[in-house]
This record gives C-alpha cells, structure tokens and sequence, in this order.
C-alpha cells in the first residue's frame, strides 16, 4: 500500500479536480444556449435516409467517426488475436455434456439471434443499430462458448480475418465508389442512400460481433514469445 | 436544477473518483476499470451539459455512442495484455514489490 | 484533382490496413512498397495541388460543419503529410527487413502500420474536435499493438503502462471537448476558434483548455508525464520505436498546438503559457541527463525523446501576448523542430536498432569495437545526434536559431540558457554512445552484419535532417502556402 501522505495527496488531487469541473459545469450551465445543431439535423434529417436521428449522425452526418471507430475496433481485435498463437481457440475444460443447459441454449439462441436481427433492423427508426446488434451476436457467441459449444470459425486463420473486416472493407468500399463518382468521400448517392446505409450496418453487425466474439476467445495461453532485441 | 445537470455534475464527481482509483489502486484490472469509470464520467458530461441547454441533442449521443465502442475496444485490448502479462509473469500490477535484479529501473512510475 | 487526392489519402492507408490483415508478412510488405509509393504521390499532388491553388476544406460525406466532418488542408497540413510519408516509409523499409518474417504474429505487423499511418493522417486533416480524439484513440491503440506485438513480459508491461497513460489522456482531451460543446454548441476548431473571439464569455473556456492540454501533454509525454515513453520506446522492436518517437508523439502536440493557436492564445493567461514553457525547459534537461546515465542503448534515445519533447513546448510562452511576428518566428521554429526530430530520432532509432543486431546486446559497453565494423550505422547515428544537439548545418540547428530569435525578441531571455545548456547535454550523451563504440576490448570481434538496406533507411533519415537544416528556407515555404478562406 502506498504511503498516508501519497493517499492524502490523491484525494486531494481528486477532490480538487471535481470541485473545478463541478464549477465549471455549473458556470457553463448558466450561459445560453449557444448550439444551433439540432435544429440544423431536424432540417436535413429528410436527406440522410434514416428516420432515427442517432442513426443518422453515425452513419451519415459523421460517418467518418463512424469508419475511424470500426478501424479501432478491429485494431483491437487484431492486437488480441496475435497475443492468442494456439491453433484451436476452444477450450476443452469449458465443454459441457449438461442435457438441461443444451436444452436451454436450442431456446436461447436462435432468440437471441432473432434479437440481434430485431435491434439491427430497428436502428432506422428507434434506438439500435449495428453495434448494439454486434453485441447481442457476441453475447450468443460468448454463451455458446461459455457452455462448450465448438466454435470453428473463430480459430485463427483467414476465415476469422476475412469476418473482423467485412464491415470495415464495405464501409470503406462505399466511402470509395463515392469518391470516384465524382462527390466526395463517403457522401452516399441519394437514391441508394437507404440501402446502401442496411448494407453497411448489416455487415458491421457481423463483423462486430466477430471482433467482440474473437477478444472475448483470445486466450494468450501459449509459451511463443519474442526475445527482446539483443538478447537472443 | 435540471436532470441532465444533476447527470453532468454526477460526471465530475465520477472524474475524481476514477482519477483517485486509477493513480492509487495497483490491480491492473481496477486500473482498467478505473478508467472505465472515467470514460462514463466524461460521457455523462458530454451528454448532460449538452441536453441542458438544448433538449434532446441527437449530436452528443451519437459522439457518446462512438466513444463507447472506443472505450470498449481499449478496454479490451487491455484486459487481453493483462491477462498475457499475468500469464507470463503470475503479476497483476506494473510496480514489482521488490527491484528486479538486473533490471535498470528509472525511480519514477506513471 | 482535389477530390482523388483526397480520397486517397484517406483511402491507401485504411485499405492498406484491410487487405494485409488478409495477407502474410511478406505479401503485407510487397503490398506495403505499393502503398507507401501511393502515399507519396498523393502528398506530393497534394502539394502541387495547395501551392497551385491554396489551401482548401473538405466537407467529408458531403455534409458542412459543424453538422458534419471538416478536414483542413493548408501549408502546414501538407508539411506533416510530406513528413509522415517520408519517416514511416523509412521505418516501413526498415520494418520490412529488420523483422523476422516467419514469426507468426508478424503478419499483424503491416495492418497496425498501416492503421497508425491513417490515425496519423486524420489527425494532420483533422478540423472537428472529436474526429480528432477518435484519430488519436485510432493512433494509440495501433502504437500500443505494435509495442506488445509478440512481446514478452516486459514489452507487455511497458504497453500496458503506454495504454493507460495514453487513455488517460485522451479521456481528459475528451472532457476538454465536452465542455467546449457545452459552451460554444459546436465541434469544428474554426468555429470555437470564431466564437472565442466574439463570445463575452470566452474566458469560460479556461477549465476546458486546461483539461485538453494537459491529456494532450499526457499522451506527448511533456516532463513530469513522461514516464511511460521510455519503457515503450525502448522496448519495442527499433522501427517501432522510430515511429513513435518521430511521429507518435508529435500527434498530441499538433493537436494541443492547433488548439492552443486558434483558440487558447484568446482564453489562456501568461502564467499557463510560462507554466508549459518551464516544464519543457525541465524536460529538456532531466531529460538529457537520464539520457547521459542510461546504461542500456535505446533507453539513451528514448530519454533523448523526452529532452527532445520539450523544446516544443517553448512554444506556449513564445506564442503567447507576444508580436504577431515573434510569434510566427516561433511557430517556425518549433514546426522546424518537429520535422528535424522526426527525422533525426527516426534514424537515430534505427541505426541503434542496427547497432544491436550488429553486437546482439542493448548494453551500451556492448558496443566497444563496433565503429571498426559498423562505421556506416554509427556515421548515421552521429549525423542525427549533430541534428539533436543542435550544431550548423543541421535542422535542428535552424529551429534553435529562430526559438532563439524568438526568445530575443520577446524579451524572455531565459529560454536562452535553456536552449544553449539542452544543446550541451545533447553532445554529452551523444558523445558517450561514440566513446563506447571506439573503446577496444579484445573479447568481442564477432559481429552480425545486419542487411545493407537497413543502414540505407537509416543514413537517409539522417540525411534528410541535414537537409532541413540546409534548406529550412524551402521547407518552411510549404507551411506558408496560401489558403482560401472560402468554403
């Protein structure tokens, strides 16, 4: 444990740091209202080929977050599967033989799918969209794991790779066709605006829950290791 | 005082308390969760002070909704060194109690 | 013209990315030779492009700010965009053959690259606050999986310490923008920048600057944030290292140089700009002290990073309530000293990483004898740390000159003996490294000769930050390019 005056000195610090942004707040909240922005999204909201607000800011608007965001997702999982060298991503201790648990999962998780699909598709015009989709598919992926169900497709090889990019490689295929059509990246061309949005958010679903799914599995259980430089 | 307020000066409390966790506890998981805590902390102000000037404000949602995936995929990534670096050396903090011999350490830790 | 400019330059990286996550090492690098001379093309058309026709905004997804993404491209843009090309194609060909290729989680080598090359990119452009958080969030984490990237436990744990720093800073950097969308109802930087000055309440802004530049100082690693560079930078593999060092952590401080000049100079007060002066002057000499005492070889450049570090942040005190003259000398002098660090410190790194596979140890003493059988990594070595000391005709040389006109003609003296006792500290720890590599020990004369197009990569960084020093006039007539304040 660290020293009395080092734990003094931390709340200190912290008791310091929210009394100034607590002031700050406060100061800020009295000022007027200053942003003109959601008025500006109501009136262009018609042209971004969602009805659902959110939606549009994500996946249109600042559809560049958006792309950037998935970018760092898959980073993430990249970074976890190159820590995981095993060559089967199953673990055998966690395999079950329970009939009452394989019984329960038949019911779960095609519901769960079917709930997956439900929140993707409803991200047009209510809260969902592809991550909360993405989630729910690894959820199902985590549940089917956790109760020893194989899981073929998430060993490490180019299948796995191919499904961590498929959403990435068609959003970032659209932000091309439509710079090569002559606007400018990622603006989508308006008639297909409402498919093209369905399509992306489809495969980022996938792929989501892949990348979820895959961290989730990346058990660095393996001896493989690099020397430090000069140390061979 | 309005809700969202009340939501974004809850963030600011949240902001101290993870700042202290994340400097004072050693578990490299609390760390982490730490800094979860500091993630929701900033959201809650982005989203708070936002919707109390202006209602529902669609933009600070969805900026909320990217900072979570973020600080999913950090946190992630995180936990995936953690348990690597535990599985390597059977350590779940960065300091070691006692000087590694042979190992030049620079006195200071962040 | 603009348009495929544009897109590819934020296409080549990213897909890049994508179709070597699906590839191994060595297709990742045949295609990565593609990708780097594509980027080349497109910097360079760019160039032509903005000194032909000025500087311009791209409205991404076609949508204006601040509803949508604004990236800016003017001058100074396209400095660090020529910049980046040049640094992360030398540690890329250095990468390709310094790595081993049949080590199995070296084909996630090229994908990380490449993602922290678009982070890069994005951040240069970058005209919308949070766009710019999630390009930094975009950097670390491809930094952080190129330090852990087959590591042992020590490269881990210097990742794990390099994440929550970086996280930790990029979280306050996010809170910093909460607060400026709480007050100004907008995320475009030339919007804040705008009401800043109309706005009666600009001096709000105070506590949301202060937040932002110290995350961003944070994840630059200004002195007394620093410590968890040098554990990553002198873990990773060199061209690794290169590449965090030259352009990583010059990520954070654009960002907190670009918010400080379009909007803090407005809201911020003499004490915070002298504040971030001081701890650079801090940095600059414990820095190079710990450089002078480190026994082990990388660790010597990576606390030369931290010294290093902290010359830019003269530019707080240089650029605040001075002459909009002094403070555009100063602005040039610290963009001068970016672009020579990038380069020297990317070829300092990869002649150190030269000199290790060469001697096979880390340890400074390890490299007695080695100026008989690697005179031409060392020469690189020397040639970037003439760049770091700051000696005629270096770039480096040139920044300091102007940070030292600047500091003249500002009145703060004091900045002076910083400059000139940094230089000093520099040619010490230099000087250690080429003692140790000319000391004659009779035990050791088998050396590896490491491949000759990794001391090729190397010289020509160092080279490169020699030229800048010869034509520093040139390169800062790109940052001045014009640009057309129309949207």
């Amino acid at each position: 444990m660290r020293s009395p005056a080092a734990r003094i000195g931390m709340l200190l610090l912290a008791l310091m740091l929210t009394a100034l942004l607590g002031r700050s707040v406060w100061q800020l909240s009295m000022l007027e209202p200053a942003s003109d922005l959601p008025r500006q999204l109501q009136d262009k909201l018609a042209a971004s080929g969602v009805e659902h607000p959110v939606t549009a800011v994500l996946l249109n608007f600042r559809s560049y977050d958006t792309l950037l965001e998935i970018a760092v997702l898959v980073i993430a999982a990249m970074a976890g599967i190159s820590m995981a060298r095993t060559r089967s991503l199953e673990d055998p201790e966690l395999r079950t033989s329970d009939t009452l648990l394989r019984a329960l999962l038949r019911w779960l998780v095609p519901l769960m799918l079917l709930l997956a699909g439900y929140l993707l598709w409803a991200g047009a015009d209510r809260p969902g969209g592809a991550f909360q989709a993405g989630a729910m598919l690894a959820a199902t992926g985590v549940l089917m794991r956790l109760t020893g169900l194989p899981l073929d497709f998430l060993r490490p090889g180019i299948l796995l790779r191919i499904g961590l990019v498929l959403g990435f490689a068609l959003f970032l295929l659209v932000g091309l066709a439509s710079a090569i059509a002559g606007d400018v990246f990622l603006a989508y061309p308006r008639e297909f605006v409402k498919g093209l949005i369905l399509s992306i958010e489809t495969l980022l679903t996938l792929s989501i829950g892949m990348i979820l799914l895959a961290l989730f599995v990346a058990a660095p259980v393996n001896d493989a290791s690099e020397p430090e430089e000069g140390e061979k | 005082m309005s809700t969202p307020l009340l939501y974004a000066l809850t963030g600011a409390v949240l902001w101290g308390i993870g700042l202290m966790g994340l400097i004072g506890l050693r578990h490299l998981l609390r760390k982490l969760l730490a800094l979860n805590l500091i993630g929701s902390a900033t959201f809650l102000i982005l989203v708070g002070l936002a919707q109390h000037h202006n209602g529902p404000d669609p933009v600070p949602q969805a900026l909320v909704l990217t900072g979570i995936v973020v600080s999913i995929a950090a946190t992630a990534l995180g936990v995936v060194l953690i348990r690597r670096y535990f599985h390597l050396t059977g350590r779940t903090e960065l300091e070691s109690e006692v000087p590694e011999a042979g190992r030049d350490e620079e006195g200071h830790s962040g | 013209m603009s348009n495929w400019l544009m897109a590819g330059l934020l296409f080549t990286p990213l897909a890049l990315a994508t179709v070597s996550l699906l590839l191994g090492f060595r297709q990742g690098r045949a295609l990565s030779w593609l990708g780097m001379l594509l980027q080349l093309l497109v910097s360079v058309g760019l160039w032509w492009l903005v000194r032909h026709e000025g500087g311009f905004y791209y409205t991404l997804a076609g949508w204006d700010a601040p509803l949508g993404i604004e990236l800016r491209v003017d001058g100074l843009v396209v400095t660090f965009l020529l910049l980046t090309t040049l640094v992360a194609s030398g540690c890329g060909i250095h990468a390709g053959f310094y790595l081993e290729p049949d080590r199995p989680w070296q084909r996630y080598f090229w994908p990380l690259y490449w993602f922290l090359w678009a982070g890069l990119n994005t951040v240069w452009m970058g005209g919308d606050l949070f766009n710019l958080y999630v390009g930094l969030e975009l950097i670390t984490l491809s930094a952080v999986g190129l330090v852990a990237l087959g590591g042992q436990a020590e490269a881990l744990r210097a990742a794990l310490r390099y994440l929550l720093a970086a996280l930790l800073g990029s979280l306050a950097y996010l809170l910093g923008v909460a607060l400026v969308y709480g007050q100004f109802g907008t995320l475009s930087l030339a919007d804040v920048a705008g009401q800043v000055r109309v706005s009666e309440h600009a001096l709000l802004m105070r506590p949301a600057l202060v937040l932002m530049l110290v995350g961003l100082a944070l994840k630059t690693a200004l002195f007394p944030l620093h410590g968890w560079l040098p554990p990553a930078h002198g873990i990773a593999k060199s061209p690794v290292s290169a590449l965090l060092s030259a352009l990583v952590v010059k990520a954070s401080f654009y960002i907190a140089a670009r918010v400080w000049l379009e909007a803090g100079v407005a809201v911020a007060s003499q004490w915070m700009a002298q504040l971030l002066g001081v701890l650079g002057a801090v940095a600059i000499i414990w820095g190079s002290w710990l450089a002078l005492c480190q026994p082990r070889l990388k660790q010597v450049v990576a606390y030369s990073s931290v010294a290093q570090i902290g010359y830019l942040f003269l530019l707080f005190p240089l650029t605040f309530g001075v002459e909009a003259s002094v403070s555009l000398h100063a602005q040039q002098g610290i963009t001068l000293q970016v672009i020579s660090h990038a380069l020297a410190k990317a070829a300092m790194f990869l002649a150190a990483g030269n000199l290790i596979l060469a001697v096979g140890s880390n340890r400074v003493e390890a490299l007695a004898g080695v100026s008989h059988f690697l005179p031409f990594s060392l020469f690189s070595f020397g040639l970037a740390g003439v760049s770091l000391m700051g000696l005629p005709p270096s770039g480096g040389f040139a920044a300091k000159w102007m940070l030292l006109q600047a500091s003249m003609a500002s009145g703060q003296w004091w900045w002076i003996m910083v400059l000139a006792g940094g230089g000093l500290l520099s040619a010490a720890y230099v000087f250690r490294i080429y003692k140790a590599s000319f000391l004659e020990r009779d035990e050791q004369d088998h050396f590896y000769h490491p491949d000759r197009r990794l001391e090729v990569a190397a010289m020509l960084l160092a080279l490169a930050s020699l030229g800048v020093g010869v034509s520093g006039s040139q390169v800062l007539s790109v940052m001045a390019m014009p640009f057309e304040e129309v949207q």
